[in-house]
């Protein structure tokens, strides 16, 4: 069934590959060629590194981010864990409000968006160039991006528009503006203003570009190569069909199916690890020491930190901002709520599903590492740790999974297209919000906003793995300099909130319904 | 006997005569008509960020239709028979919904139509009516 549909769809593919195979490799090189030479001053800037380090600044202005909101929240991720499940569980949930958005529904969309690529490729990116060390740095960065999740979404819905429609409209951009208003403090419309460019460049990059790029690789790796641009193409006009033409029943079907191929993914790791039980503790093993020494990787233990770090970042978001965007929908009285759902994203993504996805890397021995001495050897060009099959990126993933059930491959083409497209689905949402707070709401506007959205796809599908990876981790990044800044002005907001609530939970003025 | 009788409401032909099945019993009996209306909701279903962010509209607009196309033209028809007629339109799980209200009014029946599914459709998808009869606290009528 599997192997047949996905047979089916590459077909047509593969027959529009033989058919002008010359020219279109030439269109996917000029593309790269424009791409690279136009993005790279952005990219030096945003990953410029600490004086006299190779010490990237923006990855210590993320981890500084999450160790504060940690550390000023008391361990909000762990005190709160248990409160975050009851309340996606509906027990606080006044039944009045059946029919609203619920605290499932507004973690369910956050994920859809956040779970992706980033779980699969980013993963193998991090492990690949900072060996099995670069794990346990993820893992961490995934636990303390609970804390920057818990604030920023909670400013989101705290600060939120609503419209005497009944839409609603939220973000980063409204709360640095009226939450800056509210404690006095100048610039905040400039700063929504630089946030509003750097999301939407954030949409056209890691959420839309990375996804062309990443769907194309895994496509040309099971049908064998074929130029980018035709991926980037039939991926547009679905994407067209969806945010332009309001085919919703596509977008309905992919946010069925997407969680449970999620569900799958994990399940089969799982199985993988279980066939694979006797290395467990060695894998873990391997991660630790990593963690301190890198065996061996480019840059030793900071080369493991900085990949790790930076995919975990890349993978869940947290402090990036898109999340207060999507969980500023929910119907609560309490923002403070929607900030103990959020938390839970980073768990879900990093922790769980990003951990999963290493250890079948490390599991299955994909990576080559040197018998005699134990660690790891690097590809001739020394830029990462050399791979069975020479396999990067969502490649070394299917790598993986494959080498346990054959059929997996196949399954991750599907899961890949379609974590894809709902990435896709949810940052042109975000970018859209940002573009309308700039430009102003209005169909024509948005159109054009769209238009410009599906250009991108072809472009991400066609150029080639490194420049769009650069790019799009810039642009992501580029949201969290902005973004940060202000939750650490508005974080005394957030936790005035959090005092409140939890004294009237003790007092039980707040009380289950259920 | 004064009790009330509650009614699953969504606006097809048993469902209208289910109504006048319940309409007889309560003139018979002296008793008044709860007439309920359930949206099919699961806070569990899965959305995107646009139908998030429209959602409060979507609902208020889907309880203006259900209110002025099922209810407003049900009540008037009633209107003229003398027998006391209440309201309730909600969001959840039909059959447990309308349990809840009948608990909520105290009712003493709960009539509801057939849907008239094949007997593959409902054997995947449950039935109201099937699922209302095993779990519902008082007597259930079906009115085919």
């Amino acid at each position: 069934m599997t192997r047949s549909f996905a047979g089916a769809m590459a077909a047509p593919l593969a027959l529009c590959a033989l058919a002008a195979p010359a020219t279109a490799q030439s269109i996917d090189d000029r593309v790269n060629e424009i791409f690279a030479s136009s993005t790279g001053w952005f990219v030096n800037f945003i990953f410029a590194p600490l004086p006299g380090t190779s010490f990237p600044w923006i990855v210590l202005w993320l981890v500084v981010a999450a160790t504060v909101f940690t550390i000023y929240f008391g361990l909000i991720q762990l005190r709160g864990f248990g409160h975050s499940i009851a309340l996606v569980r509906g027990d606080y949930s006044d039944p009045k409000d059946a029919g609203e958005v619920s605290h499932f529904q507004a973690l369910a969309t956050a994920l859809s968006g956040t779970v992706g690529l980033g779980n699969i490729a980013g993963v193998a990116v991090a492990v690949g160039i900072g060996g099995p060390g670069a794990t346990f740095w993820m893992i961490l960065a995934g636990l303390l991006g609970m804390a920057s999740k818990f604030t920023e979404c909670t400013l989101g819905v705290k600060y939120r528009n609503e419209y005497p429609d009944g839409t609603v409209s939220g973000g980063p951009m409204y709360y640095m503006r009226k939450g800056f208003a509210e404690r006095g403090l100048p610039g905040g419309r400039i700063l929504a203003v630089f946030f509003a460019v750097f999301c939407i460049l954030g949409a056209l990059g890691g959420g839309n570009m990375f996804q062309a790029n990443q769907a194309h690789a895994q496509i040309a790796n099971v049908v064998g190569d074929y130029p980018g641009w035709i991926t980037g193409i039939v991926l547009a006009g679905v994407v067209f069909a969806v945010i332009v033409g309001g085919l919703k029943s596509i977008a309905r079907v992919t946010e069925k199916v997407v969680p449970f191929m999620g569900i799958l993914y994990v399940a089969t790791a799982l199985v993988i690890l279980g066939m694979n039980a006797d290395k467990i503790g060695w894998a873990f093993g391997q991660i630790l020491a990593g963690a301190f020494t890198g065996l061996g990787v480019a840059g030793g233990m900071i080369g493991a930190l900085i990949q790790g770090f930076r995919r975990a970042a890349f993978s869940n978001e947290a402090g990036v901002g898109s999340a207060a965007i999507a969980h500023s929908a929910v119907r609560t009285k309490e923002p403070v709520t929607e900030g103990f759902v959020s938390l839970l994203e980073p768990f879900i993504d990093t922790v769980v599903i990003c951990t999963m996805t290493a250890l079948v890397i490390i599991i299955t021995g994909q990576l080559v590492a040197d018998p005699a001495t134990g660690l790891y050897v690097l590809n001739e060009a020394g830029t990462a740790i050399a791979t069975v099959d020479g396999n990067t990126g969502v490649a070394l993933t299917s790598a993986a999974f494959s080498s346990a059930f054959g059929w997996f491959r196949y399954i991750l083409v599907i899961a890949v297209i379609l974590f894809a497209f709902s990435t896709m689905i949810s940052w042109s949402y975000y970018g859209l919000k940002a573009w309308t707070y700039l430009f102003g709401e209005g169909k024509a506007t948005e159109l054009v906003f769209k238009v410009i959205f599906c250009v991108f796809v072809v472009i991400g599908a066609a150029a080639s793995l490194g420049p769009v990876i650069d790019f799009s981790d810039a642009a992501i990044f580029a949201m969290a300099v902005v973004n940060i800044f202000a939750l650490y002005l508005l974080m005394p907001i957030v936790r005035r909130e959090l005092d409140s609530y939890l004294a009237r939970l003790k007092s039980g003025e707040i009380r289950k319904f259920r | 006997m004064t009790g009330k009788i509650l009614v699953g409401f969504d606006g097809s032909d048993s469902a209208a005569r289910a109504v006048d099945y319940a309409l007889g019993h309560a003139t018979a009996e002296g008793a008044g008509l709860v007439i309920a209306h359930v949206l099919e909701w699961s806070p569990y279903s899965f959305l995107t960020p646009e139908e998030l962010a429209e959602r409060h509209k979507r609902r208020n607009e889907e309880l203006a239709r259900a209110e002025s196309a099922l209810l407003a033209p049900l009540l008037e028809r009633l209107s003229g028979t003398g027998v006391p007629v209440e309201t309730e339109l909600k969001y959840g799980h039909i059959a447990e919904t309308l349990c809840g209200i009948a608990t909520d009014h105290g009712a003493s029946q709960i009539v509801i139509g057939r849907t008239g599914h094949s007997l593959l459709a409902a054997r995947l998808f449950g039935s109201v009516a099937g699922t209302l009869a095993q779990a519902a606290p008082i007597p259930v009528t079906i009115v085919p």
